[in-house]
């Protein structure tokens, strides 16, 4: 599968060869199309796209294009606040809640004239690896059907994996954006802690989650990147850092004498399939075979503590994120009830999903009074360890690189019935999000069934120019 | 057996900002319900807490002021409980750092002794909402919820239990709420709950050193509530000790129909607040710079401050006492004697007529809310000094000032109350002389006091517009020449 | 509570210890929820329970993994939503109250 990238668009636009409105109505009925089965976007905001297109190209008929972006299509996952329209997080319990006001990313995108096509689907909550923890009905896998997308943004990648938008914005707590990019073929990017800011972004777990983009290449992630990244002072761990324009020096690397770490832990994990190490090391030659170096990096406790430590973390930090969710001020209540206590505990069970509940419930248990040390002490020190295994290893590379998942795409319905195996799925993602480092997966190869497998490259905190500078160098030499 | 109580307090005050701690709504108390509220304060998804760094200087300063030890890093922690009023349904709050330990707080006893009360912390925090239950209908089975409170700053300050009875707990009251008013940190107005204290109370046999089992107490709306509170919690709790009994730990409310506590919380409902540090805050470096910026912004205490009005004003410790117990009312008073310097005067007129008059104007009224301003007073007063009013005319001039706003020498002039000049005076004098020839008698018999009968009678006959330091030596005078 | 907690113990978590949790985190439970979540609660902390092989001592909590400081907004009130917006995805309002079913 191959569409036109968010590039090859701007350069049509820029020249006059096509209009945002006729990009709107491809991406509308490409979505007609697909949509049906793929079940990628919870709400098409058709009309207002179609608005919004024709607006800007009045805008750049009259030469006034607010960035290189406008009249450009794009989806975002349904977890980020858009004013006015739907914001579900594909949960029962916000199904009719319409936010009165934009996530940051959104409105940034708005600000550069992106045309919003939809809100993606998702896992409930962003809590899941394969988007069938969504109250409305999973996505599916284009390379695939009977195949997950991944997730938890599953929706966002399978919109850009299909043809539906050209790009769109995930967010990734635990892999949720590299994971699914890995399992249909896209690139995905989690952008270091603070590049993006979260305010309007539902929280999952708020020490984890960044936003980030979906791509078909590296250098529209690039460009998608520098568009939504800066300091907002709705955010308080929103970064100052300075915003370099990554889509302008994204080619500017080089393999010659780049030094790519290999964790040789990552690569000893039981389980991983053996049609994805090779396609890794295939990727891997070819980059040594243009110069780069392969070092082997040690991060022992990345591997090996990472899953216990996310699980804690982010299922403590959630359980008090969701706590909001009430029938009280917002969101569906559950009918005739006496009490309060009544009216919160049944619009509770009756609103949130299995998965988001089995969260909650390990959350408020790791937070108790009596496990409060054992656990979430203990997971936060952990936490101290595995951000040094990285810092430890950027030392002596550039970049690091590592299986994105154990496997392809696996069947819908495989995993659904053990929580830990389901868990283990994200072992080569999460670490990342405790180290709050940035990270991406492009696609290397494919299985002998024809699904995508994706590499991962890491980089260090604030980062970016020079991860997305090696995932482009690695692009070309595995097309 | 006798039994002593053994007191503690929280005292939650709401912050003198603008804004919320989290959010740029305003804090103004008193407007429609959830008008002043936004994604932030009512917790809706995605929204993002900010701190106002006001709200963390103010309780900063204040910690200081108490003499905390603060540390050199604090931060903010989340307190899960869920209440309707608390739209996260966390409260935001320091549980494991907080802004200030181990402080102290002098009290001053009506016996004129200084007590220390020991503060164990002070944290910053956000208020939570209000339930509303709607009353004079019968069977209502439901509630609202107004959010313009929820997230305003909130300072709590958890003493040590140091105090030991009615007497100390009221010094303590009003010892703290000078102390947050002369801070500039709250406005303290009880009544519209800025100023809350929850009262932590045991008993114990007299002379006992080992500390009962204690019992919390919210909902206490004003000072004579605690005191009546305090009472009531002595009697039940000595009560149940006497019986055998045990007094079970638990929080209580006020009931202020029946003059006693009930118990708050129900026996099933899981009480585990699961504190820890909020990841969407970050921490607060405190370094010397920052403690020095807002220990010189500390200004002086009431205690110290009532110390220097005996000295350098020669007032009475009495007077200085009451006049320092409230900022504006100390303030008021120095600004008068700047523009005329009689400070016994303007404090006799203070503590008189003034107080009375703010008294009649509301619990939460303050010098602030006066309609006569410290010059007003102040002209008024020397206008007596110098003669060109007199002190009775001076007590019918005031209420027109609190009346109108006006000026005293404009109510002067309007009403014509100057005192009567010689050639005016001099015929009324001698009419009255010769009406009571037998208390001149007694003037002149050497009865000085009989001057006081005469000018009584003059000043009835000008209504007052007699200056009794000129019709005296006219009196004698006048008998004088009648001798010669 | 000190680094000499074991974590090597594997921790049932009972049938009474999920009622307790599901009442703090205001979750419902049927019978038979209940009993697959101390079947799965158990089965997670178990595998989690491997935090108990590290040796922590002397290791610093990390709660934020890009450490940033003293981050304010100045003290400015701007105005917020209106009463209309404030209270429209209310499941129940009135008098310009969110409504809810009595508190006990």
């Amino acid at each position: 599968m191959s569409f036109p990238t968010a590039h090859d668009l701007i350069a049509r636009l820029e020249a006059g060869e096509t209009t945002a409105r006729q990009a709107a109505e491809a991406s509308l009925a490409t979505i007609e199309r697909q949509n049906p089965q793929l079940n990628a976007l919870l709400a098409v905001t058709a009309e207002q796209a179609l608005a919004d297109a024709d607006a800007a190209d009045a805008r750049r008929q009259a030469g006034k294009p607010l960035s290189r972006l406008d009249g450009v299509p794009i989806a975002v996952k349904d977890n980020m606040c858009t004013r006015g329209v739907p914001t579900t997080c594909a949960s029962r319990i916000l199904e009719n809640f319409r936010p009165p006001y934009d996530a940051t990313a959104v409105r940034k995108l708005r600000e550069a004239g992106a045309v919003l096509l939809g809100k993606a689907n998702l896992d409930e909550f962003a809590m899941g690896s394969s988007n069938e923890f969504s109250a409305f009905g999973p996505a599916r896998n284009p390379w695939n059907p009977e195949c997950v997308p991944g997730g938890s943004s599953g929706g966002s990648a399978v919109a850009v994996a299909s043809g539906m938008v050209p790009w769109s914005l995930g967010s990734d707590t635990g892999g949720s954006i590299r994971q699914p990019a890995s399992f249909c073929g896209v690139v995905g990017m989690k952008p270091t802690y603070g590049r993006v800011s979260r305010y309007g972004l539902v929280a999952f777990a708020s020490s984890l989650d960044q936003i980030g983009p979906f791509a078909q290449t590296v250098e529209d992630a690039a460009l998608l990147l520098e568009t939504i990244a800066g300091h907002d002072p709705l955010d308080s761990t929103s970064s100052t850092v300075d915003v370099p324009k990554y889509s302008e020096t994204v080619r500017n690397g080089s393999l010659k004498g780049l030094k790519i770490g290999r964790p040789v832990e990552f690569f000893d994990v039981q389980g991983v399939d053996p049609e994805v190490t090779a396609a890794l090391n295939a990727a891997l030659d070819k980059a040594a075979s243009e110069g780069a170096e392969i070092i082997d990096v040690h991060m022992p406790i990345a591997t090996e503590y990472a899953v216990s430590a996310y699980y804690i973390i982010a299922a403590a930090e959630a359980s008090s994120n969701l706590a909001r969710y009430d029938g009280a001020h917002y969101g569906f209540r559950a009918p005739d009830t006496a009490d309060i206590v009544e009216m919160f505990s049944k619009s509770r069970a009756q609103g949130f999903g299995a998965e988001v509940k089995r969260r909650i419930m390990l959350g408020t248990f790791v937070l108790s009074a009596e496990t409060f040390d054992a656990y979430y002490v203990r997971a936060q020190k952990a936490r101290t360890l595995i951000q040094r295994d990285y810092r430890e290893a950027l030392e002596k590379v550039d970049v690091i690189a590592a299986p994105t998942a154990p496997t392809a795409a696996f069947p819908l319905g495989s995993k659904l019935e053990d929580p830990v195996q389901m868990y283990l799925a994200d072992i080569f993602t999460l670490s990342l999000n405790l180290a709050g480092y940035c990270g991406l997966s492009l696609p290397v190869g494919r299985t002998s069934a024809g699904l995508p497998i994706g590499l991962q490259l890491f980089g260090g905190a604030f980062e970016e120019t020079r991860l997305l500078q090696a995932a482009w160098q690695v692009e070309q030499v595995v097309k | 057996m006798e039994f002593e109580p053994v007191i503690g307090f929280e005292v939650h005050t709401e912050l003198k900002t603008n804004s919320k701690v989290w959010c740029g709504c305003s804090t103004e108390f008193g407007a429609p319900p959830n008008t002043q509220v936004c994604p932030v304060c009512l917790g809706m998804p995605g929204s993002l807490p900010v701190l106002n760094r006001h709200a963390f200087d103010i309780a900063l300063k204040v910690g200081l002021a108490l003499n905390c030890s603060i540390p050199e890093r604090t931060y903010f922690d989340r307190k899960n409980y869920y209440y309707p009023d608390l739209p996260k349904n966390y409260q935001i709050s320091q549980q494991y750092e907080p802004l200030g330990r181990d402080g102290w707080f002098d009290i001053e006893l009506p016996d004129g002794s200084c007590k220390r009360i020991e503060i164990d912390n002070l944290h910053l925090e956000e208020d939570a909402g209000k339930n509303i239950h709607p009353e004079g209908q019968m069977h209502v089975d439901y509630s609202l919820v107004d959010l313009n409170r929820a997230g305003t700053p909130l300072l709590e300050i958890v003493t040590r239990p140091d105090l030991r009875g009615k007497e100390e707990a009221e010094a303590f009251m009003r010892g703290m709420k000078a102390f947050l008013e002369y801070l500039g940190a709250s406005d303290c107005k009880m009544q519209e709950g800025r100023l809350r204290f929850e009262l932590n109370i045991s008993v114990r046999p007299k002379g006992s050193d080992v500390l009962g089992q204690k019992v919390e107490v919210k909902n206490l709306n004003s000072m004579s509530v605690v005191l009546k509170c305090i009472d009531a919690e002595i009697e039940r709790q000595s009560a149940l000790l006497e019986q055998g009994g045990r007094v079970a730990q638990e929080t209580r409310l006020w009931d202020e129909e029946k003059f006693e506590t009930r118990s708050m919380r129900s026996k099933e409902t899981a009480y585990d607040y699961r504190y820890f540090p909020d990841p969407d805050l970050v921490d607060v470096v405190i370094d010397n710079a920052m403690k020095e910026r807002l220990a010189a912004e500390i200004p002086e205490l009431p205690l110290a401050r009532r110390a220097r009005f005996v000295s350098q004003y020669g007032l009475s410790d009495y007077d200085a006492r009451v006049l320092t117990a409230e900022r504006q009312m100390a303030e008021y008073f120095e600004s008068a004697v700047s523009v005329h310097n009689n400070p016994k005067t303007l404090a006799n007129w203070m503590l008189g007529e003034m107080k009375s008059r703010l008294n009649e104007m509301g619990e939460d009224a303050t010098a602030d809310d006066f309609p006569v301003r410290p010059a007003a007073l102040a002209e008024l007063v020397r206008m007596i000094d110098d003669g060109s009013i007199t002190g009775k005319i001076a007590k019918t001039v005031f209420p027109e000032m609190v009346a109108s706003g006006k000026s005293p020498s404009a109510i002067v002039e309007e009403k014509g109350l100057k005192p009567l000049d010689d050639s005016a005076l001099e015929p009324i004098v001698r009419k009255v002389m010769a009406d009571n020839p037998k208390m001149v008698e007694d003037v002149r018999g050497g009865k000085k006091k009989a001057i006081g009968g005469l000018m009584g009678q003059i000043m009835r006959a000008t209504q007052g517009k007699a200056n009794p330091a000129v019709v005296t030596p006219m009196i004698e005078r006048l008998i004088a020449e009648s001798e010669g | 509570m000190s680094e000499t907690v074991r974590l090597d113990r594997v921790e049932e978590i009972t049938l009474d210890r999920v009622r307790h949790v599901a009442l703090l985190a205001r979750l419902e439970l049927g019978e038979e929820e209940a009993v697959r979540f101390s079947r799965e609660l158990t089965g997670i902390m178990t595998h989690i329970n491997k935090l108990g092989e590290l040796d922590l001592e002397g290791v610093e909590p990390t709660s934020h993994a890009i450490p940033t400081a003293n981050v304010f907004r100045e003290d400015t009130a701007r105005p917020g939503l209106s009463n209309d917006e404030g209270l429209a995805n209310a499941p129940e309002k009135d008098e310009g109250c969110f409504k809810v079913p009595q508190i006990i």
